[in-house]
């Protein structure tokens, strides 16, 4: 039920919207609404009954093991929500200025030198509001790299095929053509394939390292070398960040240019599509394109905003004010309850648990993808086999799964793995969960050969079964409209 | 076992080309491509009169799993596209070497034909990656 269908005219909730009469005669008559918006009307207790029903029907890390691969689905810890949510942070204006900001900015610039420091780049800017707008950010300024130096015929971007959707999508969107380059049998770059596609057209390559097949790829060094020799830049999308934290630095690794998910290897949250925060991280060729604005440290004055007159080459503003900061300050507090210690051991046992779970469900008789690879923090396994001999494919098992208290994997992700889960534990959870997953992942195997109709039904105990997806994508309508009468009396 | 026409010729990238024996040839994707992609929601043909290269991504079909580039699998100019598809994308899934056919191609170089794989090499392509 949406909450517009409790909706009747005139309930009120003063605590969510206080009854004001605001004077509309200052309104030029054309922008004036000529029937009230839908909005919905109910009381105080509708509203809070309403989404706690919902939050007690959703899956979440609070609730459920989330292994969901390349999401990096890991606990968010109190103890940044509530610090982060303390009354100076919460109630500080955008606006406020730089003299009243002291001690947020302080908590951004060690963010930005922790990050430098983990990652190994030169630079760290903290604007791009989430990982797509960060991958966007530094395809943009691989290219204004490349224009300042006249250097208009770098066009091409490589993206591996294994590689994020949003890879391609963020090039395009900064005026590169797309070159797609394979993945060889063992999960690394096909190197031969990208030394014969590298040359002077080439701007850079987009690289997730450990790939999202879920390996290290051990080739980087050369890959580095080829498209550096080649005049190109490299990109490393921070999407798997999680698997070498504080063990490997992809400055070190020969890349220019880094975005980060704070919302997944920072461990802010994740809920509803956002907020989310992807700074970006540069080596020195690159930091005058940085977005802004970025806090600087000066030992007379303090901390104070690096903007438009001190950054002219910039590739410019992604938000308004600072970046998301709530999200940012999340990070920051988690990053210091860690310290650097903290870091390693987090990619430590990420790929222990990952490692831990591969070796069981093999042991169980599920296939690996790679087998002869071992994994980072995250694996793929296939069902292409139950699918040919029990006829359950990998998203009625991903169903199933939900009957069993686990939130599936990613499905059918890498497009290149037929019927595949990609499965990432994280470092947060303990042995008996990992446990727990693989006695399902059996049980339901069982079923799938003994009652298949079982899994192809799935989910069976949740609040909705399972959706007409394609319909939903064939048709999708997704504006609520008022019941009829309701319509009527809301004019 | 997907159905493999033995009059159709193919390419790694799981399109079908039939010769119209006019200097055009007509393409869609096979129906192994379709089973593996699952219900398709969306078709995004190329504009008549493109010019494209063999491999150049040309048209893009979508499932509620996935979107794929289809690439071109010959040299030439866009003449036809299956203006049907708008709306009705399932009939791929339903009839993909028949009214589930794509784009049509000019082709600049007819001899390119004889790159492409027959059924024969398609279906040990498949077995190779089963």
């Amino acid at each position: 039920m949406l909450i517009q269908e409790h909706s009747r005219p005139g309930r009120r909730a003063t605590a969510q919207a206080p009854l004001t009469t605001a004077d509309h005669s200052t309104l030029p008559q054309a922008l004036r609404r000529k029937q009230r918006a839908a909005l919905p009307e109910v009381s105080e207790m509708q509203a809070v009954r309403h989404y706690t029903r919902l939050s007690q029907q959703n899956f979440s890390i609070d609730t459920h093991f989330y292994p969901l691969g390349s999401c990096t689905m890991k606990y968010n810890p109190r103890a940044c929500n509530s610090l982060a949510s303390l009354p100076g942070f919460l109630a500080r204006h955008p606006a406020a200025p730089e003299s009243h900001s002291q001690g947020i900015m302080a908590c951004l610039h060690e963010l930005q030198d922790m990050l430098k420091s983990v990652t190994g780049m030169h630079a760290v800017s903290l604007a791009p509001a989430a990982g797509a707008q960060g991958e966007l950010a530094g395809v943009m300024m691989i290219r204004a790299y490349h224009d300042a130096r006249g250097d208009h015929d770098r066009r091409e971007m490589l993206v591996p095929d294994a590689a994020h959707g949003t890879n391609p999508a963020s090039a395009i969107m900064a005026g590169f053509k797309v070159r797609e380059v394979p993945t060889g049998r063992n999960g690394d770059v096909d190197i031969d394939a990208l030394r014969a596609v590298v040359g002077p057209q080439t701007a850079g390559i987009m690289l997730t390292n450990p790939s999202t097949v879920g390996v290290f790829d051990r080739n980087i060094q050369a890959i580095a070398k080829t498209v550096h020799e080649a005049g190109g830049l490299l990109y490393y999308d921070g999407a798997n960040l999680n698997a070498i934290l504080g063990k490997v630095r992809p400055g070190d690794m020969g890349f220019d240019v880094i975005h980060m998910n704070l919302h997944k290897t920072f461990s802010t949250p994740h809920g509803g599509g956002g907020p989310g925060a992807g700074p970006v991280g540069v080596s020195k060729r690159l930091e005058p394109y940085l977005p802004i604005p970025l806090v600087e440290k000066d030992d007379d004055e303090g901390y104070h905003w690096l903007d438009e007159d001190d950054r002219p080459e910039s590739i410019g503003r992604l938000t308004a004010f600072g970046g998301n900061m709530g999200i940012l300050l999340r990070a920051y507090i988690y990053a210091r309850l860690l310290g650097a210690e903290g870091m390693r051991r987090v990619s430590e046992f990420a790929t222990l648990n990952a490692n831990y779970l591969q070796a069981r469900l093999r042991a169980a008789g599920f296939q690996l993808a790679y087998p002869e690879r071992r994994a980072s923090h995250e694996f793929i396994i296939t069902l292409k086999k139950e699918a040919k001999d029990f006829g359950v494919n990998t998203m009625d098992v991903a169903k199933r799964l939900l009957d069993y208290g686990y939130h599936a994997p990613t499905t059918y992700f890498p497009l290149l793995v037929p019927e595949c889960l990609l499965i990432e534990p994280t470092e947060t959870e303990p042995k008996e969960a990992l446990d727990g997953f693989v006695e399902a992942m059996i049980k339901i195997r069982a079923e799938a050969e003994q009652e298949p109709e079982t899994v192809r039904q799935a989910p069976h105990s949740l609040p909705v079964r399972r959706l007409d997806d394609v319909r939903a994508a064939r048709q999708l309508d997704v504006a609520w409209k008022p019941a009829e009468g309701l319509a009527e009396s809301n004019i | 076992m997907s159905s493999i026409p033995s009059e159709l010729k193919y390419t790694e990238s799981h399109e079908w080309v039939k010769d119209n024996g006019d200097g055009t040839v007509t393409v869609g994707i096979t129906d192994h491509a379709q089973d593996a992609l699952g219900d398709l929601v969306f078709v995004e043909l190329p504009e008549i009169g493109k010019q494209v290269a063999v491999k150049d991504a040309c048209a893009v079909v979508e499932s509620v799993k996935a979107a794929s580039d289809i690439y071109s699998p010959l040299s030439g100019e866009v003449v036809g596209a299956n203006d049907a598809l708008d709306g009705a994308p399932e009939t791929i899934n339903e009839d993909a070497y028949g009214d589930g056919w794509i784009f049509q191609l000019k082709l600049s170089d007819p001899s390119q034909l004889d790159e492409l794989m027959d059924a024969g090499g398609y279906e040990q392509l498949l077995a190779d990656e089963g």
